[in-house]
């Protein structure tokens, strides 16, 4: 895994979305990884915000008080309130399950895309195995947000478009790494073992190649969702995906804008908001990914 | 020891002969590689080109992909309406752009339009493509070039400062590296205006076209990239603080910081200048984000409009036009890659 990220040759520069892994050899941060701790804690947070977002909202997410418009972080609104005297923290709780499913709707579609590429580009034979890796290649020419935004042009904006969007801008990527794991697995020498050995094409594929290839996507699933919410969110932020009055993270994050001279924590909070669920993402990537390399081992 | 004169010359005869074919064998070998040399990048060549066809038949593919009839599309996207056409309209709009010729001669035409570089019409301004590009296209590549520099300057100083230098101001430096390159330009970007445009007043808050107000936009830019491109260097720049010749340098007296300049540094930036072509094709679309926020002319702001209103031919015009951008800028990294260490393998 450490291999496809940190491989820095000019044939394969790695997608945005998945920064090289820090080569971490601190031991002290393995025996204590608060990183790790904190990422979980989000992730319970955000995942009870997801399932039941009354139990932590402290406010009607969507009832008008005007009186109260536009007033600054404080005890009785911990993240202000915006133009409407809606308060924003429990907006931000509120808004998460569609900003999470849209990520996670993203991410699913987006790998699934990647891994029928992939294996197409690597499984292929010589044709299909051409085309497909030709197919990546083009894909991979047009940069995330801009093959996103060409596909919003055409479906016009919605969180179902938003959704696909978002997958097809970063299918490319993953299903590069797909096709280099399963490369790698294929001329390695379990597999030339198990050729040796007699075993049929369909199980040295099911058996050896396709889980050796697939468990190094298990982290960068994790990774994916919250880059994923980050384009997603870009999208709304430039009017192309859910609208306001949507408490939709980007869309908090769109309305937010108009207010920037006034009341600048309408666009800050929603923004760090969407930074902490992309670093906890990340972070639980990286401690997986360490993890199944551990265990290769 | 009897016949000691006849091996010498023996000796000394076969050695020359040696020379001779380890010579012949040296050119043949450096004519193979140069060969191979060749041949790897007239590929490269080749790919790139069909990449790019690719790209140019995948945008016209999105125009045809416009959901209803297109000639009443374009008709509605020109008016800001959305009623039915009558057929005499509709016969005008057929014909100005050719939808009712068969897809492949409407695929020639598009491509011819590509070649000759008007990109094809804008659907509600009436112009080509081409023109409203190159109006907008200053200000774009300004701030993409300023942001690219700016990222190099933060990223070697910040790199040269922290890596290598104890456990403790390593991993910060690090840490501050994945940081910057998760930071959202939307975020960062508002971040920066409120801190610096509206706080200190340093700056201005819509940045117009002055060179003050390139700043703000330029930074925003350049710090996940820095970021990004930090994360490469700095594993290298680790890896090259061990080699021996670092420590022969120390040897002979250089100070740490001259050692770092001269010689970490050289050694250690060859992976971030293989991502700038990367970089260009991401600063490219961070800049649609940034002119946004910090209300910018340039293509980005076409681009959002252009998305907003449908006017599919300046849309795919300007993703084309960037695909192209990146793909030349990758190919011309990966040759110049190729001739500096010809031992990298083709994928």
């Amino acid at each position: 895994m450490t291999a496809v990220h940190t491989s820095q040759t000019p044939q394969t520069p790695p997608a945005p979305q998945t920064p090289p892994a820090q080569p971490s050899t601190r031991a002290g941060r393995r025996q204590h990884p608060y990183g790790l701790y904190a990422a979980l804690a989000v992730t319970v947070f955000f995942i009870v915000a997801l399932v039941a977002p009354q139990v932590l909202a402290t406010h009607d997410p969507f009832a008008l008080a005007l009186h109260d418009a536009l007033q600054p972080p404080n005890l009785a609104h911990w993240f202000g309130t915006d133009e409407q005297g809606r308060d924003l923290y429990s907006r931000i709780i509120f808004g998460a399950r569609e900003s999470l499913l849209i990520g996670a709707g993203a991410t699913a579609v987006s790998i699934t895309l990647a891994l029928i590429l992939g294996a197409a580009a690597s499984l292929g034979g010589r044709v299909v195995g051409a085309i497909a890796a030709r197919l990546i290649e083009i894909q991979f020419a047009f940069p995330t947000l801009l093959l996103a935004l060409l596909l919003v042009a055409i479906a016009g904006p919605s969180a179902v478009s938003q959704v696909f969007a978002v997958a097809i801008g970063t299918a490319p990527g993953y299903a590069r790494m797909v096709r280099a794991q399963i490369l790698t697995a294929k001329t390695s020498g379990y597999v030339e073992a198990a050729t040796a050995l007699g075993h049929s094409r369909g199980s040295i594929l099911g058996r050896h190649i396709i889980p050796n290839a697939v468990r190094p996507l298990v982290a960068v699933i994790a990774m994916s969702v919250g880059q994923s919410i980050v384009w997603a969110s870009s999208l709304s932020f430039l009017g192309l995906g859910v609208a306001p009055p949507s408490p939709e993270w980007g869309a908090l994050l769109e309305a937010g804008r108009l207010y920037i001279t006034h009341a600048p924590w309408l666009t800050v909070v929603p923004g760090l908001v969407i930074v902490v669920i992309a670093i906890t993402a990340t972070t639980i990537g990286q401690h997986l990914q360490r993890a199944l390399e551990s265990g290769e081992k | 020891m009897t016949h000691i004169s006849p091996p010498e010359i023996d000796e000394a005869g076969s050695t020359h002969a040696r020379h001779e074919t380890d010579a012949a064998a040296g050119s043949a070998r450096r004519t193979a590689n140069r060969i191979t040399l060749i041949r790897r990048i007239v590929g490269k060549l080749l790919g790139a080109a069909v990449t790019l066809f690719g790209a140019a038949t995948v945008a016209f593919l999105a125009q045809l992909a416009l959901p209803g009839d297109r000639a009443t599309v374009i008709f509605n996207i020109r008016a800001g309406q959305a009623i039915e056409r009558t057929p005499e309209e509709l016969a005008q709009i057929n014909e100005q752009y050719g939808l009712l010729n068969p897809v492949l001669v409407q695929y020639v035409d598009y491509l011819r339009a590509l070649v000759s570089g008007t990109l094809g019409m804008s659907y509600q301004q009436f112009r080509p493509v081409s023109e409203i590009i190159l109006e907008q296209l200053g200000p774009t590549l300004t701030l993409t070039v300023t942001a690219i520099v700016l990222s190099w300057l933060i990223m070697v100083i910040w790199v040269t400062l922290t890596a290598g230098r104890g456990p403790r101001l390593s991993a910060f430096g690090a840490m501050v590296d994945t940081t910057a390159a998760g930071l959202p330009h939307y975020w960062l970007g508002s971040i920066l205006l409120v801190v610096f445009a509206l706080g200190l007043g340093w700056f201005p808050v819509i940045s117009g076209t002055s060179t003050i107000g390139l700043l703000l936009p330029a930074l925003t830019l350049a710090i996940p990239l820095a970021g990004f491109m930090g994360q490469a260097t700095r594993a290298e720049f680790e890896r090259t603080l061990q080699q021996p010749f670092i420590v022969t340098a120390r040897m002979r007296g250089m100070s740490e910081t001259g050692v770092r300049l001269r010689h970490v540094l050289r050694h250690s930036v060859l992976p971030a200048v293989t991502l700038s072509g990367w970089a260009l094709g991401a600063t490219i679309s961070g800049a649609v984000i940034v002119e946004s926020l910090f209300s910018r002319q340039g293509i980005g702001t076409v681009l959002i409009t252009a998305v907003n209103a449908q006017d599919l031919p300046i849309v795919t015009g300007i993703v084309v036009l960037i695909a192209a951008l990146y793909v030349v800028a990758n190919l011309v990294v990966d040759v110049i890659y190729t001739l500096i260490d010809p031992r990298l393998p083709l994928s």
